[in-house]
């Protein structure tokens, strides 16, 4: 049995996948600016590229794994710029009480929980606001793991990150947006 | 063979983040459990952990709900950049 062969049609990408490669780069780095440019940069590189398309995949997966690679340069490049100056440490790591609660960060009791936990727009805008203030790197893996509700092992593979280096990432990610929510909503 | 069983609040509370996903294996939860017998720090971060487990669903339940595209006028300039380029 000979397997299909896809072919490009350039003229109807904007038209049949535009939205959703706008979608799919919202949904991890949540910026609508920057997911438009990256989505351009994916056609524009789409056509480039056109001569080495083989027809084995669909012309949607061949367009979102060049979008994949446009998601991850820009990932690498923040994350060698700005991502490791923001880091918020909250254990001491070193001396004898390394992996301890640093003072100033140990969780404190919240106030009226039960009257502050209602879901509203004013909640979900101080949330959006603390996963801002997370340094780019996590606030992506926090969103993919999170918010999209990606498998481990997907975003490893996306990221090429290993799982422990993700379990180190959202265990900073959410200390840091805990701590966030604490002094901004709960005990505001 | 319980100092093998004895974590820090970083690794306790790294457990911790990772059970919210459901996956932390059997071993680490027996490690965080220990853990919190002696931390009352670490059961609170738990604790609100759980309930700031259910506000994210919430926010992602949101976003999935949400859709975006682009207007026409930008996908009318995507096209006219495409067909720039192709030519």
């Amino acid at each position: 049995m000979t397997e299909e062969k896809h072919a490009l049609t350039p003229n109807k990408w904007i038209d049949n996948y535009a939205d959703y490669l706008y979608n799919f780069t919202i949904s991890r780095v949540n910026n609508t600016d920057l997911a438009k440019d990256l989505v351009q940069e994916a056609f524009l590189a789409g056509l480039k590229s056109a001569k080495s398309f083989q027809g084995k995949a669909t012309e949607r997966t061949w367009l979102v794994s060049i979008l994949k690679r446009k998601i991850i340069d820009h990932y690498r490049k923040t994350n060698s710029k700005k991502g490791k100056a923001e880091v918020r440490m909250n254990f001491y790591d070193d001396g004898e009480n390394k992996g301890s609660w640093l003072e100033e960060r140990v969780p404190q009791n919240w106030d009226n929980t039960s009257e502050k936990q209602i879901e509203n727009e004013e909640l979900r805008y101080q949330l959006e606001a603390c996963i801002d203030k997370l340094p780019e790197k996590y606030a992506m893996v926090f969103r993919m793991k999170t918010v999209q509700e990606f498998e481990t092992e997907e975003i490893c593979k996306e990221l090429g990150i290993s799982s422990s280096n993700l379990w180190v990432i959202i265990h900073r990610a959410r200390t840091q947006l805990r701590k966030c929510m604490e002094d901004n909503w709960f005990n505001n | 063979m319980f100092r093998n069983l004895k974590i820090t609040c970083d690794q306790a509370t790294t457990i911790c983040d990772k059970n919210q996903y459901g996956e932390a294996s059997i071993k680490e939860l027996i490690k965080l459990n220990i853990h919190f017998i002696k931390c009352r720090i670490c059961a609170r971060y738990s604790k609100q952990n759980t309930m700031l487990s259910s506000l994210y669903k919430g926010h992602a339940q949101y976003c999935k709900d949400l859709k975006h595209s682009l207007s026409l006028k930008e996908k009318k300039d995507l096209k006219v950049l495409l067909k720039k380029n192709k030519e």
